[in-house]
């Protein structure tokens, strides 16, 4: 399970980024293409952030849906998986969206 | 995901009958006695909101960046070789070594949750392993790779064979500073293993199919394979092989050749 490994991925950066500031809330972006489930990162989370400066934080997860380009005919369509082909029968696709990973932005006590 | 049978509360399952509780599950749903206040009588904390926009997986990325480079500065070649288990990886490399060694020197790095019994399997041909082993965790990362390229100590113009933890998901999202990523199936796994990993898939450099000497008496549709790779992967290059016999392995070995650095070659 990669979640654990990507949720611990996010405290780190966070405890990095932010030192001693208490963190009550955070939002984090996770692609519906992006391989990570949402509710195994929220399982992970209690876990991962005991004892650190993010326990007891809030987790927001914003999770983009997916969306390419067919390279082929231009056409821009929304997909659900990575298996999603163009109307065009194209399954050569450039992906617009759907993969993000990212931290997006902490509430700390002033 | 749901504590009690490892579900993710938000996937659907099919022919999963879900009758326990779910209300004692750990961390569905946020806390909201943790500092925010609706004004129960309590003053609001006064809280800052701070913007990051920082991909999640960027201590990862960066340290791979600098595996990438450590490896260009010395002329080698490192391969990602990932699979689900018993797909044939340590074998191809068992092979490889003692086909290809004569010619080009490879050492390899050995990805797997417990034992030493893959890297044993590859000194036993001559070759120089280390292995790394990674206990619960599903997948190598970068930091072990750089460990593991340290213990090495590979020469210049060589090649490095990474053995990823047999496993079709979880290692796909963790570049380890590769020039190219091989995915292995074999023809007794089933023909829908890429439209059921497609992330793997996706991330693919070249496909192999291995144990094709066993074709003729299993039940796997080579064209619906290839027909599933390339939608998950349009264009990607998928060599056809037999480990153990050697069935079209010469192939594979032009391709590694020709992956080398130019100033190795």
């Amino acid at each position: 399970m990669h979640e654990m490994a990507i949720t611990q991925s996010i405290v780190a950066a966070v405890c990095e980024r932010m030192g001693e500031a208490q963190v009550q809330r955070i939002c984090v972006e996770i692609g519906r293409l992006s391989g990570v489930v949402a509710d195994s990162v929220r399982f992970c989370f209690d876990l991962v952030t005991e004892g650190t400066i993010l326990q007891g934080a809030a987790l927001e997860i914003v999770q983009p849906a997916g969306k390419a380009r067919c390279r082929d005919c231009g056409t821009e369509f929304a997909l659900n998986d990575l298996l999603v082909l163009c109307d065009c029968g194209s399954a050569n696709r450039e992906l617009l969206a759907g993969e993000e990973l990212r931290i997006r932005e902490v509430e700390v006590l002033a | 995901m749901c504590a009690t049978c490892g579900c993710s509360g938000g996937a659907v399952i099919e022919g999963h009958d879900h009758s326990h509780d779910h209300d004692g599950t750990v961390g569905h749903g946020h806390n909201h006695e943790a500092g925010h206040g609706h004004g129960h009588g309590q003053p609001e904390p006064q809280t800052q909101t701070v913007t990051l926009e920082q991909a999640v997986l960027a201590r990862n990325d960066a340290l791979a960046e600098r595996n990438r480079e450590w490896l260009a500065q010395r002329g080698i070649l490192a391969v990602n070789l990932m699979s689900s288990p018993g797909a044939g990886k340590t074998t191809l490399l068992e092979r490889t070594i003692r086909e290809l060694g004569v010619q080009l020197p490879i050492s390899v790095v050995e990805g797997d949750q417990e034992t030493v019994l893959d890297a044993d399997r590859i000194r036993a041909t001559g070759a120089p392993a280390v292995q790394i082993n990674t206990g619960s965790g599903c997948h190598l990362d970068a930091e072990m790779v750089a460990g593991g390229l340290k213990t090495l100590d590979p020469p210049d113009g060589s090649v490095v064979l990474v053995e990823n933890v047999g496993n079709l998901v979880c290692p796909a999202l963790f570049d380890l500073g590769e020039q190219a990523r091989v995915v292995i199936t074999s023809v007794t796994e089933g023909a829908e293993k890429p439209r059921k990993y497609p992330h793997m898939f996706r991330s693919a450099t070249l496909v192999l199919l291995n144990k094709i000497d066993l074709l003729p008496y299993v039940d796997f549709d080579v064209a619906a394979f290839l027909a599933g790779a390339r939608a998950a992967n349009p264009g990607v290059e998928v060599l056809q092989l037999s480990a153990t016999r050697g069935d079209g392995i010469a192939d594979w070995y032009d391709w590694l050749r020709a992956r080398r650095p130019v100033a190795a070659q």
